[in-house]
């Protein structure tokens, strides 16, 4: 019952802290910023796959948030929001940045890295699988990796681009037939 | 592209990118940086923006019949 009570008083807070970013209330957001800025740069991470744009863009998303703060429907969530607000961040950032200056994807395996016999050649597939994404347009590639790289629920990645599930999985379907073709000319039969 | 191929590309695609493990930090505190973003004033728009409305208003001055035209196709 004390239990009750302190959720049901918790809820209230978390309402009011709601209303009063939606308001415009500085303190309110900074609250919104220390609890939401971790789940909001791993999600841009899990994107643009490198920490440092991450962090800027993580920043981006929470002054985007900030700027449309009286557009915000409490009864919607904040977190849903602000994950929107960061794959569209992301996306900007994707169609303005040079993909191939951009995503020298800091979690791929080192090109450079020596290699030997089968190991060599699997880390070249690797290297070309990784320069063939890149060349895929934004809007395909966020919805690929998202879905088939991090996994992330379909109903999840729509909710984030603004779209249906079932528009998810034709970009993710477009993404790998341009991927396998783009491989295939490259010498690559998959 | 049959289900074959495609499981084979996803392979390829996770081998290619790992997944993102956990759930990761970012190296720094964000807050200053947010503040002193809101703190930035709003960039200029580029003096072509300006010339662009500058004409249409010219348009719009000298053929205001034009108007309802441009609108539609908007």
């Amino acid at each position: 019952m004390a239990r009750d009570a302190e959720t049901g008083s918790g809820d209230q807070e978390s309402q009011k802290q709601l209303l009063a970013f939606r308001h415009g209330d500085l303190d309110a957001f900074e609250t919104l910023f220390r609890q939401h800025q971790r789940a909001v740069y791993g999600w841009i991470l899990r994107m643009v796959r490198n920490s440092g744009v991450a962090e800027e863009l993580t920043v981006e998303t929470f002054w985007r948030i900030y700027r449309a703060h009286a557009r915000f429907e409490p009864a919607r969530g904040f977190e849903g929001w602000a994950r929107r607000i960061a794959t569209h961040a992301a996306l900007d950032w994707m169609r303005t940045v040079r993909t191939e200056d951009a995503l020298r994807v800091e979690m791929a395996p080192d090109p450079e890295a020596p290699a030997a016999g089968d190991a060599a050649v699997a880390a070249e597939i690797r290297e070309k699988t990784a320069r063939a994404f890149e060349r895929l347009p934004a809007k395909l590639r966020i919805a690929a990796v998202l879905a088939l790289v991090e996994e992330q629920p379909h109903r999840e990645v729509a909710e984030a681009l603004g779209i249906s599930a079932a528009a998810v999985k034709v970009r993710v379907f477009r993404a790998l037939r341009l991927l396998r073709k783009d491989l295939e000319r490259q010498g690559i039969r998959p | 592209m049959n289900g074959h191929d495609e499981e084979r590309l996803k392979r390829l695609l996770r081998e290619a990118l790992p997944p993102v493990e956990g759930e990761p930090e970012p190296g720094r505190d964000l807050w200053p940086a947010v503040l002193k973003r809101m703190d930035e004033k709003p960039a200029m728009p580029p003096w072509f923006d300006w010339a662009l409305l500058g004409g249409l208003l010219g348009l719009a001055a000298l053929f205001p019949s034009a108007i309802p035209v441009f609108l539609y196709y908007l």
